[in-house]
């Protein structure tokens, strides 16, 4: 039993094993925080900042901090809401995210957090950036115009020795997710199918496939992210 | 108390954000009620007649025209209102954003699949067109925006409570359904 530690998301008691992130805890108590860049059975890397929480008045990703005994944290206040609305609208501005042409529309979870937050416009210029859309490989098509380098497609999409179809390319602000063309010629549809679910984002489709599901029927038409997590 | 005026316009978009206004269905007859319009594709009047409360602007800036139309809605409005994607973002005309001028002219005039009609290559360059910008900018990198509706089309219930809403004084209820960038 002394592997169990108690603490507390925006005053509600929680506890969770030793050793576990916040992210996770919170999501076992029944608590939503928002993820980019995190997801299930992946080893977090707290780059896309939109699960910051405030811990001793300090902020923190909550992906990549452990829970500690006796640990108070704010997750769901005006302050933290705010400033999760705000990376929402930076990832808008930097990239070219027109919702109305992208077949992941209604399944995007960088749209679904501008929903949860209610971004009526993002209070930042726009970039417009030039990117390049890559349509090479048979199965899928790889859009850098919508890819917010969350790096879910290099951890999760492996040929079956373990190597990365994806892969990241260039530093700074010329940093891209590339698509290897020698492993994507011989990705399975399974796969391809795969990489599609874990982006975050439009960035990864599949060929000859798009808007199966009408308006009103996709996955954050009728329901919040997170609203299925449940106290 | 005189009625609340508003005028409407559509730049660079699709008059897709105006059916939508017209999507709020047999409330239009209590709009009519409640407010009047001015300057509007909805009645074809072309030219402010008197101030006007709420602008309504939908489509981004993607020429000299569009410029000119919408700094007039800020000078005559006193309330204006960024309506869909369009005019929040530059929408799809956006998408020429970050490709020269030239290679956008010479692939919808001279170099595209579907301009076989063209044959002496024509470009239209005559003064009496307005001149496309540079890219297509959103309404408010332009002028002053005082109130953002998102959608592609905005729905008609967004639409109709904000209109309610500026009218009355009440707050919005900003139900999950009607804000959608689609």
């Amino acid at each position: 039993m002394s592997n169990l530690i108690k603490f507390k998301i925006d005053g509600v008691e929680c506890m969770t094993e030793r050793g576990k992130f916040i992210v996770e805890a919170a999501l076992e108590n029944g608590i939503f925080i928002p993820t980019l860049c995190n997801m299930p059975g992946v080893k977090p890397k707290g780059s896309c900042r939109i699960c910051t929480v405030k811990i001793n008045g300090r902020l923190m990703t909550s992906c990549t901090t452990p829970v500690a005994d006796g640990m108070e944290v704010e997750s769901n206040s005006t302050e933290i809401n705010e400033l999760r609305k705000s990376i929402v609208e930076l990832l808008f501005v930097s990239g070219n995210h027109f919702c109305p042409a992208c077949e992941k529309s209604g399944n995007c979870e960088l749209q679904a957090l501008g929903y949860l937050y209610q971004m009526m416009v993002p209070r930042y210029p726009y970039e417009f950036p030039l990117r390049e859309v890559d349509a090479d490989s048979p199965y899928i098509i790889k859009d850098q115009n919508r890819c917010i380098l969350c790096k879910r497609c290099i951890k999760t999409i492996k040929d079956e020795q373990g190597r990365s179809l994806f892969a990241f390319r260039d530093r700074g602000h010329r940093l891209e997710v590339v698509l290897d063309k020698e492993l994507a010629a011989e990705m399975t549809p399974e796969l391809a199918e795969l990489a599609m679910k874990n982006c975050p984002v439009g960035s990864i489709l599949v060929k000859e496939k798009g808007f199966v599901e009408p308006i009103g029927k996709r996955k954050f038409d009728k329901t919040a992210i997170g609203s299925d997590v449940k106290l | 108390m005189s009625k609340p005026v508003i005028a409407t316009t559509s730049l660079a978009g699709c008059f897709g954000c105006h059916m939508s206004i017209l999507d709020i269905d047999e409330r239009i007859l209590q709009l009519i009620e409640l407010v009047e319009f001015n300057k509007s594709p909805v009645d074809d009047i072309k030219t402010f007649t008197k101030p006007v409360d709420i602008g309504i602007i939908e489509g981004g800036c993607c020429n000299s025209e569009n410029v000119e139309v919408l700094k007039s809605f800020r000078k005559n409005c006193k309330i204006l209102i960024s309506l869909g994607e369009c005019a929040i973002m530059g929408g799809l005309p956006a998408l020429r954003n970050g490709i020269p001028i030239e290679e956008c002219l010479h692939e919808a005039y001279i170099g595209g699949p579907t301009v076989g009609l063209n044959k002496m290559g024509i470009m239209p360059n005559d003064d009496e067109l307005p001149m496309l910008l540079d890219k297509v900018y959103p309404c408010h990198e332009i002028v002053k925006i005082d109130y953002f509706l998102p959608g592609c089309p905005p729905r008609a219930d967004l639409i109709w409570d904000a209109l309610v809403a500026l009218i009355t004084g009440d707050p919005m209820k900003l139900p999950y359904e009607v804000v959608k960038f689609d």
